[in-house]
């Protein structure tokens, strides 16, 4: 499930799931909820985003800032996600983190998009990727 | 924390725990009562912020203003001073909107003769500005143009055809920061740009059109160029998607950064670089292109104010002046006095804006004698004001004061309590003409989500931080 909580000048986004990745996913619809009605986003095209990260906080922010990124260059919103999240170990303790998601939404057209607010980027406020009793927690702040 | 009152609406936020110095709030009794029940209500408050961002390294300075509330990491109507050797430079100083701040302009004509023409100047304007989610503008900037504009600032889209040179007098900076590496500036930032200089974004910004109904201090006024009955027009916006993507793109950069150096951060909102560190540079370089990149879409903005304003009135599009354009989301060196020193610091102020004193070189020639003007932003359908800046302000905020009312509501409560639809109404009795992209967005900006905007702005004049010299009043909105 995904839900958004209250920040003074800016929106918290969160997002909780039965795995890391459903969390991520669900993290990325509360961040699309605060910019619109997620249901006026038809799942017609798909697009794959990669990317690498040292801890799951990084990448929750990277993730969510490509989606961004991905609005604003490409005009593509989208309302369904598919992540898949691995970690690999190397020597000196470091970790390595690599999500792929494949999204699923449209090209913005402003006739059936009523955009409520933009969404700037997303930040380190409030941010946290944790899983408590059985349950991921993925969240932060965006700026608006 | 202890607050401790040094004088009439001056306080300091007494050292504690890891703090490195005692910052000064500018303040009422009443904003300072609202920040101590915020504190003990709220894990994110404005004090706590302000107790973390003055445990950085390095300090000089820090204070915060009237219209302080929390951002994330620093407060937000806060501003640092930092040794350009031992300090840093912070993410949450400056933000993601980069840059951001009010460009505005003088219109030739009075608002009994503007309001007669209400309507269609609305509706023009609110055809010519691009604003909203998704939508760009009509100057296309390719990459090596990008490189361009990163470098000249509101110079380079003078250049492009978009106002005069003598416009740039009337900028902070003149419209331009100079040094600037382009590739601080990654290709992801510059392609999120491309057709988004010119357009006014969302959110908090908007396109003022106002009546000047007040003047407060008849001499400087005169000196602005400023009549009662006259009209103004107040541009707000910023760096656009620019700057969220610099700020996007240095946040991992400077969360390694604290853990290269060693910094000492109590939270990880205020992430940050030594200023003397090839990532503390690096990341000042991309902050400069960014102010850069506002520089250049207020002036477009301005411009297209200018063609519409034509278009409706008939008079000529350079009968309009260029009044002043400030910023308020910013990291600049500049020198001030610490220790009855003068030193070159790294200001970063966060929702502040600069407000230097008389005499200051920095000032366009025609307001020096009076101190630069600075332009407060009220919210939507309450007074604004234009202040000037003081020998005080030089003394006690290193140059800085507020930018705006401040909110007082999160944007859900906001949401919860105020319908857009009523809120319009209401406005348009009191003969304010709102045109807005999204009228679900409005009542996030509705004036009963924002402290008042008169008491910040006296705070202000009372403690000569900042004098009064006009009050305006909104004839129209265009909202983003």
């Amino acid at each position: 499930m995904f839900e958004t909580f209250e920040h003074k000048a800016d929106i918290g986004v969160r997002g909780k799931g039965n795995t890391l990745e459903s969390a991520f996913e669900e993290c990325a619809k509360a961040m699309i909820s605060v910019m619109l009605d997620i249901d006026s986003i038809e799942p017609r095209k798909s697009h794959v985003i990669k990317l690498k990260s040292s801890d799951e906080s990084n990448l929750l922010i990277s993730f969510l800032n490509e989606l961004l990124f991905l609005k604003d260059t490409k005009k593509m919103i989208y309302s369904k996600f598919r992540v898949k999240i691995e970690e690999s170990a190397f020597e000196n303790n470091l970790k390595e983190f690599t999500l792929k998601a494949t999204c699923f939404g449209e090209k913005i057209d402003l006739k059936k998009h009523d955009f409520l607010v933009d969404v700037k980027a997303a930040t380190y406020s409030q941010l946290r990727v944790v899983q408590e009793d059985k349950i991921f927690v993925a969240q932060c702040i965006v700026d608006v | 924390m202890k607050i401790k009152k040094i004088k009439k609406d001056i306080y300091s936020l007494e050292k504690e725990e890891r703090m490195n110095i005692s910052p000064k709030i500018f303040a009422n009794q009443e904003i300072i009562n609202t920040l101590k029940r915020d504190e003990l209500k709220n894990q994110n408050n404005s004090l706590n912020q302000l107790k973390n961002l003055s445990s950085l390294p390095g300090l000089k300075g820090v204070v915060a203003l009237a219209d302080i509330h929390p951002g994330y990491g620093a407060p937000i109507g806060s501003a640092t001073a930092s040794d350009l050797r031992e300090g840093v430079i912070t993410f949450a100083s400056t933000g993601f909107d980069i840059n951001c701040g009010i460009h505005s302009l003088v219109l030739p004509i009075t608002a009994k003769e503007l309001n007669k023409k209400k309507k269609e100047f609305a509706e023009s304007l609110f055809k010519d500005i691009p604003a909203g989610v998704g939508v760009g503008g009509k100057l296309r900037i390719d990459s090596t143009q990008m490189d361009e504009l990163l470098k000249g600032g509101a110079e380079y889209v003078v250049k492009r055809g978009y106002g005069k040179k003598k416009d740039l007098n009337f900028l902070e900076e003149k419209g331009r920061i100079k040094k600037i590496d382009v590739t601080s500036v990654s290709l992801k930032a510059k392609e999120r740009a491309r057709d988004q200089i010119g357009t006014l974004g969302s959110g908090n910004h908007y396109c003022e059109i106002q009546e000047i109904e007040k003047i407060y201090d008849l001499k400087s006024a005169k000196k602005f160029g400023l009549i009662q009955g006259g009209t103004f027009v107040s541009i707000h916006c910023g760096s656009r998607a620019i700057g969220h993507q610099i700020g996007s793109d240095y946040l991992p950069i400077l969360d390694s950064a604290v853990k290269k150096y060693g910094i000492n951060i109590n939270n990880r909102d205020l992430v940050c670089a030594p200023f003397n560190s090839e990532e503390g540079q690096k990341y000042f370089s991309a902050i400069k292109a960014g102010t850069n990149a506002a520089f250049a879409n207020r002036q477009v903005i301005g411009v297209l104010v200018k063609r519409s304003f034509e278009k409706v009135f008939g008079l000529s599009e350079s009968e309009v002046k260029t009044f002043y354009d400030v910023g308020h989301n910013t990291a600049k060196i500049e020198t001030h006095k610490f220790e009855g020193k003068k030193r070159k610091v790294l200001v970063q102020r966060k929702g502040s804006t600069r407000g230097f004193g008389p005499n200051n070189l920095a000032i366009p020639k025609n307001y020096r004698v009076v101190g630069q003007p600075v332009i407060v932003g009220g919210s939507m359908g309450t007074n604004s004001f234009i202040l000037r800046g003081t020998k005080e302000a030089m003394n006690e905020t290193f140059g800085s004061t507020i930018h705006g009312a401040g909110r007082s509501m999160s944007r859900s409560e906001a949401i919860s309590k105020i319908n857009g639809e009523d809120l319009l109404k209401k406005l348009f009795e009191k003969g304010i003409v709102i045109k807005a992209h999204s009228t679900k967005g409005l009542a996030e900006e509705a004036p009963l989500a924002y402290k008042n905007i008169i008491d910040v702005v006296n705070t202000m004049d009372l403690t000569n931080i900042s004098k009064k010299v006009a009050k305006l009043k909104p004839i129209i909105c265009i909202k983003g």
